[in-house]
């Protein structure tokens, strides 16, 4: 009994650490921009994507170990995957920043580009699923009768890192600062000074090769890649991100864990149809009773 | 004189178009093209009551198509089909063509009773979160009905072609047709003399400044219900006639993509304008039947000119790229749609000539 | 019986308490001002007494009813009207449009009503334009009727908002700095319409209003608040020389 709730709160980290990865992206632009980017699970898919052409790449033009490719991969899926993030802001964002357009159009913009990627991967790459090739031997330790592979650990510790790197980034850093300048007040951000598309792209760099890295350690753990992946784990990223509070990274770390933990109970005692349905009732009764998550500050508008 | 000039062209229009059904002038094919158009006005029309003339940002639309199609196809179906799952018919028949109206009466009560479930978070939340509830909303219904066997779950639900041979027998003509014809108007005629009205304004007054309206005595939760409630609602008759004409049903139908779908005519039409509503779920459905066949033809054509390698194809699935695509470029050159929120009578003053438009 | 009877009112936002023990008594057709420094809790009343915010303490009682906790639109139905320093007009609807639209507690009928354009829509749709360019002509408007409130000039949009308030006859009338981004020419009009508002009408006024000109000018009464706590009440002269109203608020130039 305790073995299999340790069997359970192992997989639990592991998926919590999959969203938080994706809800620390999500929460940052909201930080900066205001904006649910809702294309943040697609670029997820996307890294994970970049990740598959990069790996069999390596392997197929240079005959390189496993572990020297993963080694490759990781920084190249990151930067690439950035690359796609910023590009969207380039491309589809800041012409409607610029123009001052109401927030609703970028929200739109936001859905329909996720769409887009969803839907153009489909569309070129064809329905035939991609199999990640296997590039590091699973080893398997046992405590008692609780098995966990080395992978699910990397994935986990590589979660904690990521979060510790954002919160010394945004608490130590200066540019940290100026990401959290903005949420507070946009417009006296440019009068100090601080270059606000600069601080932007940062952010969306940030967030997009994160989101990379989970892309790849996905696939690493689950070989099998399809371009709808991203759709449900950035919606549940995405809950998690709310649940913690929006805007506040510990919020989207904690919140994605806390879901995890949430989806393995589900699992345990209901049939696992009922684990979406299940995730997005809390979304909805997290966002009608305390809409501001367990992290976040309310905000009030005077009458 | 002017204020029968309309109803009188829709009238003739309308018989027109049933008579050469009924004549097979026009085939099935054309048939079904015209019965999407006027499905999709209604999907337009209504989506337009909330997120257009509210300013609200609810994403989650077809949420409500999937209750009212869910609920009168297994009524119709119970009620007078032979079926595996609910056995034989409980009335005869016969009885399945005078039942209609009130089974499509019967969606639109339950779409709209589930349009609460986005109404009552509306009170306090706006913008994202409203958006982020619509779609929670979309999912936890498509996501129930996955959940629930006896109405097949995810492989879904048919035996609607059963009550229109059951209407046919009674009385041969093209009903679906006819029914879908008469829900249109009437649906775009209520929700006319709704938001024309001083009671309807309220809405708009709600969506300018909700803090005014309150203050000059708008009971906002209230016109928030309603508004919500003839939304989805309307939507559900939408859903309801889509089973019906499809003759099978399944929750994949009803996701994020058909809710897309309805953002697209809204937005294309313009946020608040009846008018632009209709003339872009016209625009929209000829555009995506359009697609089914300029797609091939591009196909072969960058074939030809030696663009595309030979084993690749473009597929039906390019659609849902230039679909998000439209809306992209839409919120980035013209976000207020065809119309903004004129009417067709703001843009071409002299139509108040023909019929009194308000 | 007194209109409006405001005792010790009390409201706290969370650690900070914006009014304290504020207590008002209008019984009639009295023209009474409110003034204070910025931030002083005025707006706060007024939310309270339109039902904005369910006071935390005390009581407010119109025309014998307990109205503490309303909605606001069922204050507003009761016979209190409003407008806000910044315009709140409904800029993409039709000045008339505008007035008719705070009809809504006074419909006269349903939704049905309205799907099916019954007579009694009819009939209760040409009364509330009726109503509307009544009020629009009294206060010589009329002109603008199809006109949309972005279009005009500041002043007339100021005005508007004041007749969008009255159409809903009012007994209490609350104006929240209602000369607020209005140069001096509009000034004087102000002053004169809400002087001839206040004789024409049966209806109490309540002004908040930092252009001292106008406050002592028409208010027969008046009282100071600061951090929430009424720091003097009394008429114009005396408030003048009040050397706490003078210390906290007015200075010592000359009005």
């Amino acid at each position: 009994m305790l073995e299999s709730i340790f069997q359970n709160l192992i997989n639990a980290l592991q998926w919590g650490s999959f969203y938080s990865l994706i809800a620390l992206g999500y929460t940052m632009v909201y930080g900066v921009l205001v904006l649910i980017n809702f294309a943040h699970g697609d670029i997820f898919m996307v890294g994970a994507y970049i990740a598959f052409f990069i790996a069999t790449f390596l392997i197929g033009h240079f005959t390189l170990p496993g572990g020297a490719v993963l080694a490759l991969s990781i920084p190249l899926t990151m930067v690439l995957t950035a690359g796609v993030g910023v590009t969207l802001e380039r491309i589809a964002y800041r012409p409607l920043r610029r123009k001052g357009a109401h927030r609703l159009y970028v929200v739109i913009t936001a859905l329909m580009c996720g769409l887009v990627l969803e839907n153009g991967n489909l569309a070129l790459l064809g329905a035939s699923r991609k199999s990640f090739p296997e590039l590091v031997d699973k080893v398997v330790y046992t405590v008692g009768s609780v098995s966990m592979t080395n992978l699910k650990i990397a994935v986990v510790i590589s979660a904690i890192s990521v979060f510790l790197i954002l919160q010394f980034i945004v608490t130590r850093t200066k540019i940290g600062m100026a990401m959290r300048a903005i949420s507070y007040d946009k417009f006296a951000v440019p009068l100090m000074g601080i270059p606000i598309d600069t601080v932007i792209v940062f952010t969306f760099v940030l967030g997009s090769s994160f989101a990379g890295l989970a892309g790849l350690l996905f696939a690493l753990s689950y070989p099998i890649l399809d371009p709808f992946m991203g759709a449900i784990i950035g919606w549940k990223a995405f809950i998690a991100a709310v649940v913690g509070g929006i805007g506040d990274i510990r919020g989207a770390f904690l919140g994605g864990f806390l879901l995890g933990f949430v989806e393995i109970l589900v699992v345990a005692f209901f049939p696992s149809t009922y684990r979406d349905l299940i995730a997005f009732t809390i979304l909805m009764i997290i966002l009608c009773v305390r809409p501001t998550g367990l992290f976040g500050v309310a905000k009030t508008t005077k009458i | 004189m002017r204020r029968f000039s309309v109803p009188a062209l829709l009238l003739i229009m309308s018989a027109a178009l049933v008579g050469m059904a009924y004549q097979e002038y026009i085939d099935l094919y054309i048939q079904s093209v015209m019965m999407f158009i006027c499905i999709n006005i209604i999907l337009s029309s209504s989506f337009n009551i909330v997120n257009g003339f509210m300013g609200e940002f609810a994403c989650g639309h077809a949420a409500f198509m999937a209750v009212g199609a869910y609920v009168s196809s297994v009524l119709n179906v119970m009620l007078f089909t032979n079926d595996k799952v609910f056995g034989p018919p409980v009335l005869s028949p016969d009885l399945a063509l005078y039942f209609f109206p009130l089974v499509l009466l019967a969606g639109f009560v339950a779409a709209a009773l589930a349009g609460l479930l986005v109404a009552i978070p509306s009170f306090k939340t706006r913008g994202d979160y409203l958006a982020i509830i619509t779609i929670a909303a979309n999912f936890i219904v498509t996501s129930t009905i996955i959940n629930i066997d006896t109405v097949g779950g995810s492989r879904g639900f048919m035996g609607m072609k059963k009550i229109i041979y059951a209407m046919e027998d009674v009385v041969e003509l093209p009903w679906m047709l006819i029914w879908v014809i008469v829900s249109t108007i009437l649906s775009v005629w209520l929700i006319r003399r709704f938001v024309f009205s001083t009671y309807g304004k309220g809405i708009i007054a709600l969506h300018q400044d909700e803090v005014a309206a309150e203050i000059m005595s708008v009971n906002t939760n209230k016109m928030k219900v309603i508004a919500f409630m003839l939304s989805s609602g309307l939507a559900g008759v939408a859903g309801a006639l889509f089973g019906h004409i499809l003759g099978y049903i399944n929750p994949g139908s009803f996701g994020i993509l058909k809710s897309t779908e309805c953002l697209v005519m809204v937005y294309l039409g313009g946020m608040g304008s009846l008018s632009g509503s209709v003339l872009s779920a016209i625009l929209f459905t000829l555009l995506l039947e359009g697609l089914r066949f300029v797609i091939p033809w591009v196909d072969g054509g960058l074939h030809f000119i030696h663009l595309l390698p030979d084993a690749y194809h473009l597929s039906q699935v390019w659609k849902w790229v230039i679909i998000p695509l439209i809306l992209i470029l839409l919120m980035q050159f013209r976000p207020e749609g065809i119309m903004g929120n004129r009417e067709l009578s703001d843009v071409f003053p002299r139509l108040k000539r023909w019929y009194s438009f308000k | 019986m007194a209109i409006l009877r405001i005792n010790n009112l009390t409201q706290h936002f969370g650690g900070l308490c914006a009014v304290s023990n504020f207590s008002v008594c209008f019984e009639g057709r009295e023209l009474m001002g409110l003034i204070g420094p910025n931030g002083a809790g005025k707006t706060t009343v007024f939310n309270l007494a339109s039902g904005f915010y369910k006071p935390t303490d005390g009581e407010i009682v119109f025309n014998g009813n307990n109205i503490a906790g309303l909605k606001p639109h069922q204050v507003t139905a009761m016979g209190i009207a409003r407008t806000f320093q910044n315009i709140r007009l409904w800029n993409d609807m039709t000045v008339l449009d505008n007035i008719r639209i705070s009809q809504h507690h006074n419909l006269g009928y349903s939704l049905m009503d309205a799907f099916f354009r019954t007579r009694r829509y009819a009939s209760q749709e040409s009364r509330i334009e009726s109503t509307a360019r009544e009020i629009l002509e009294a206060l010589d408007l009329l002109e603008f009727a199809g006109e949309l409130p972005k279009n005009l000039p500041y002043g007339i949009q100021r005005k508007v908002e004041i007749a969008r308030a009255l159409s809903i006859k009012p007994k209490l009338l609350l104006l929240d700095e209602p000369a607020a981004g209005l140069n001096s020419s509009d000034v004087q009009d102000l002053i004169q319409l809400i002087r001839w508002i206040h004789s024409e009408f049966d209806i109490a006024i309540w002004m908040i209003e930092h252009q001292m000109a106008v406050v002592m000018n028409l208010c027969s009464w008046i009282k100071v608040i600061d951090f929430g706590v009424t720091i003097a009440e009394g008429t114009p002269d005396e408030i003048q020389n009040d050397p706490e109203v003078i210390k906290a608020y007015l200075g010592d130039e000359e009005i």
